[in-house]
């Protein structure tokens, strides 16, 4: 199972690796895009993924925090007791760059970091640049920059730089865009960024075999070529796997494969290659949310009616649920990790709590509001309290119900485009790929059909109610 | 044989007729209330109260509103509990468990029938017999029959509360509140929620009732004429103390307190 973190070159570099494992006889899965450093060490850690591709500067600042500037055998020594083990050097150097405009560099005689000092331009960087250790907090104690900084999504500050909206953001060095949006990388006359040399990062116990399958890749890219192939993606708009298809064809022998072998990543993004990539996403989506709609349902319904009756209990689970609601989603996706690995149940997991409080908060309202006139004629009338449930309250708490589990299956479908980012699939995977590419058309095949989905289903819900209210 | 409820007040006051006696046999007596106190916070509604509503007779609870005749009714079927002495219905002693049986065996009508809005008339006035296992038939010849009774015609069966007026909707809650034959029913103002023409051809119902299914009935209003024409006995509440009891015409005509003198007066003169 082969990982990836989700920006282009990971993606590139994680593609390249599992072709050239697919070439040599293994049977590779792939779960690509997931999101964020740590996301990927600890699946690496969990077993859930086998590789991904890393870097040194990330892995001794962010992820180990050691001091100063280690090489590969030093971070090697500190996987040790995390079970990991950083494998050769693919041979090139993507650091972290600082960029503006190259009008605007030209226009300031801008050409250093340090040339930024009392500019007063517009900072924003991307949101793990802004909290890493070997990030934004270090480089403005280093360079004395005190200028206000804004959080934005990686792929958007291209753009965002582009139109003028801000004048320095991050970049990696490698980046296909800097030609495109025609950026210049200031350089860092203080020498405050490690390097971050890329290798392949796996657990310590993986086989020699698949070991020395990865070995064909040390030193087989320098920061021109990979500067080509990223930009061969993000400009030509060719598929990453197609990309990396040509470079592993282009290298075989180097790469220890035979010229014979067939090599896999065939263009599948073709014309009906997407929509049928599209459907599978789409079953995946609706897999997701009915299945944790359902958990909802059961437990929310079934927790509703057990504890209505005690105020100071139901409140309480109000309440908790309305508290699992004010996680931010992705957050309580990545929460899930720990306990349940990647993928798919995880994603559940986190979208049954999600919709768990309008369907509970609903439930509870309606059966412990009863009319209280309706309520003393049923116990007078002798119906236990089980049969006052099952004659009266519910009947009666049945359009609220209904309108909690409508607002649950809507809020569930947006939410599920989430899922994407700890590997569960979904529509949100071409949205994950797409924001991380810059591919807008990417990012609408998936936001399309989840926006499709959720109305029609809105709309569904609406048809039932109709049918099933009584007529006015 | 001549019957009366007899009502007794810890604290005597002059003027009020005295109390008839029912005689020490039980057998008689369909409810009887004994040093019964309740309290609501610290909202006293009764103290010390004794009462004993004879078989087989409509007795009239009687009193402006406060005066705690609702809460006396529904100590009669456990809806609210005593905080002292006891209640005995039929000549046993109101139950602590098991409230469900007990409460089939009585019944119960509100104002405003209380009908449940996802039930059609039919499925409202035959639901616990379903429950108690009736078959079919015999669920849907005591409906029909009672029907009759109240002189509704059989096409409200299919129709939902909110289809219906007023005054069906009150003829069905009595229907259901006798669909099990029960010994006792219990009214809370049943009459009052509809208007003079239809609380009329209410009472002829009533009376229709009363001879197919005899049963004691005890009957919470505030209306005195009501009690005149339907009560065979009286009792007037001022504030959770019995003030008077016996026959309307009588308490009608001799007001025992200043208080039973106001109410009569306000509404009969």
């Amino acid at each position: 199972m082969v990982g990836s973190k989700n920006f282009g070159e990971s993606y590139l570099l994680a593609e390249i690796a599992a072709q050239v494992l697919e070439a040599k006889g293994f049977d590779v899965k792939r779960q690509l895009g997931l999101g964020g450093t740590l996301i990927c060490y600890e699946a690496l850690k969990n077993g859930e993924i086998d590789l991904y591709p890393e870097y040194t500067g990330t892995l001794s600042q962010a992820v180990l925090k050691l001091r100063g500037k280690a090489n590969r055998e030093q971070i090697n020594q500190s996987l040790g007791p995390d079970g990991l083990v950083l494998l050769e050097e693919y041979g090139f150097n993507n650091t972290y760059a600082v960029v503006v405009r190259h009008t605007l560099a030209e226009q300031l005689g801008l050409k250093s970091i340090s040339d930024l000092q009392g500019q007063n331009l517009n900072f924003a960087f991307s949101h793990e640049f802004l909290q890493r250790q070997d990030g934004w907090p270090g480089l403005a104690r280093r360079y004395g920059l005190d200028d206000p900084v804004t959080g934005i999504e990686h792929g958007l500050a291209y753009q965002a730089i582009a139109d003028g909206a801000i004048d320095v953001t991050d970049a990696y060095s490698t980046d296909g865009e800097l030609q495109r949006y025609k950026l210049r990388i200031l350089t860092d006359d203080q020498a405050y960024f490690p390097e971050y040399r890329a290798a392949t990062l796996v657990r310590a116990n993986a086989s020699p075999e698949l070991r020395s399958a990865l070995s064909g890749l040390g030193s087989m890219l320098d920061e021109t070529l990979v500067q080509a192939l990223n930009a061969e993606v993000v400009l030509a708009g060719r598929s990453f796997q197609e990309v990396a298809a040509k470079f592993v064809r282009t290298n075989a022998l180097a790469l220890g494969i035979s010229a014979q072998t067939k090599v896999s990543g065939s263009d599948s993004m073709g014309a009906n290659g997407w929509l049928a990539e599209l459907w599978g996403h789409f079953l995946r989506h609706l897999q997701l949310t009915t299945s944790a709609l359902a958990g909802a349902i059961a437990l929310g319904l079934g927790l509703s009616v057990t504890v209505y009756r005690h105020r100071r209990v139901a409140e309480g689970v109000v309440y908790l649920c309305g508290l699992m609601q004010t996680i931010p989603s992705l957050a309580l996706l990545a929460l899930m990790i720990p306990l349940f690995g990647i993928g798919f149940v995880p994603a559940i997991i986190a979208l049954f709590l999600y919709s768990l409080l309008p369907i509970v908060r609903n439930a509870i309202t309606a059966l412990s509001t009863t009319d209280p006139t309706l309520v003393r004629v049923s116990r007078a009338l002798g119906l236990s309290p089980w049969e006052q449930l099952r004659y009266l309250r519910l009947p009666l708490a049945t359009p609220a119900i209904f309108a909690g589990i409508r607002t649950a299956a809507v809020i569930s479908i947006g939410t599920a485009t989430l899922a994407a980012f700890i590997g569960a699939g979904g529509l949100g995977e071409p949205i994950v790929v797409g924001l991380s590419l810059n591919d807008t058309d990417m990012i609408l095949r998936g936001a399309i059909p989840a926006a499709i989905l959720a109305i029609a289903v809105e709309l569904a819900f609406a048809a039932i109610e109709r049918k099933v209210s009584p007529p006015k | 044989m001549s019957l009366a409820p007899t009502g007794m007040r810890s604290k005597p006051s002059t003027g009020w007729s005295s109390p008839v006696d029912v005689g020490a046999s039980t057998a008689n007596v369909a409810v009887e209330f004994r040093h019964v106190s309740k309290a609501f916070g610290t909202l006293s509604v009764f103290e010390d109260l004794s009462l004993q509503i004879p078989r087989g007779h409509t007795t009239a609870i009687v009193g402006a509103s406060g005066s705690g005749k609702t809460t006396l009714l529904q100590m009669i079927n456990a809806l609210e509990q005593p905080d002292a002495g006891s209640i005995a219905v039929m000549g046993r002693p109101v139950p602590t468990e098991d409230l469900e049986s007990f409460r089939r065996g009585i019944g119960y009508a509100v104002q405003g029938a209380g009908l449940f809005p996802h039930l059609t008339a039919e499925q409202n006035v035959t639901l616990v017999a379903r429950l108690e296992g009736w078959s079919d038939e015999r669920r849907q010849q005591r409906f029909q029959a009672l029907l009759r009774t109240v002189g509704l015609d059989s096409d409200v069966s299919q129709r939902l509360p909110r289809q219906l007026s007023g005054g069906q909707q009150q003829r069905l809650g009595i229907c259901r509140a006798l669909m099990l034959q029960p010994d006792v029913l219990l009214l809370d103002e049943p009459f009052s929620a509809v208007d003079p023409i239809t609380r009329l051809g209410l009472y002829e119902s009533f009376e229709q009732v009363k001879t197919t299914d005899p049963a004691t009935v005890i009957l919470v209003t505030h209306d005195l004429r009501e009690a005149k024409r339907l009560a065979d006995f009286m009792v007037i509440l001022d504030q959770g103390e019995i003030v008077q009891v016996g026959v309307p015409t009588d308490v009608l005509a001799n007001p025992a307190t200043p208080y039973a003198e106001r109410l009569i007066e306000s509404q009969l003169s």
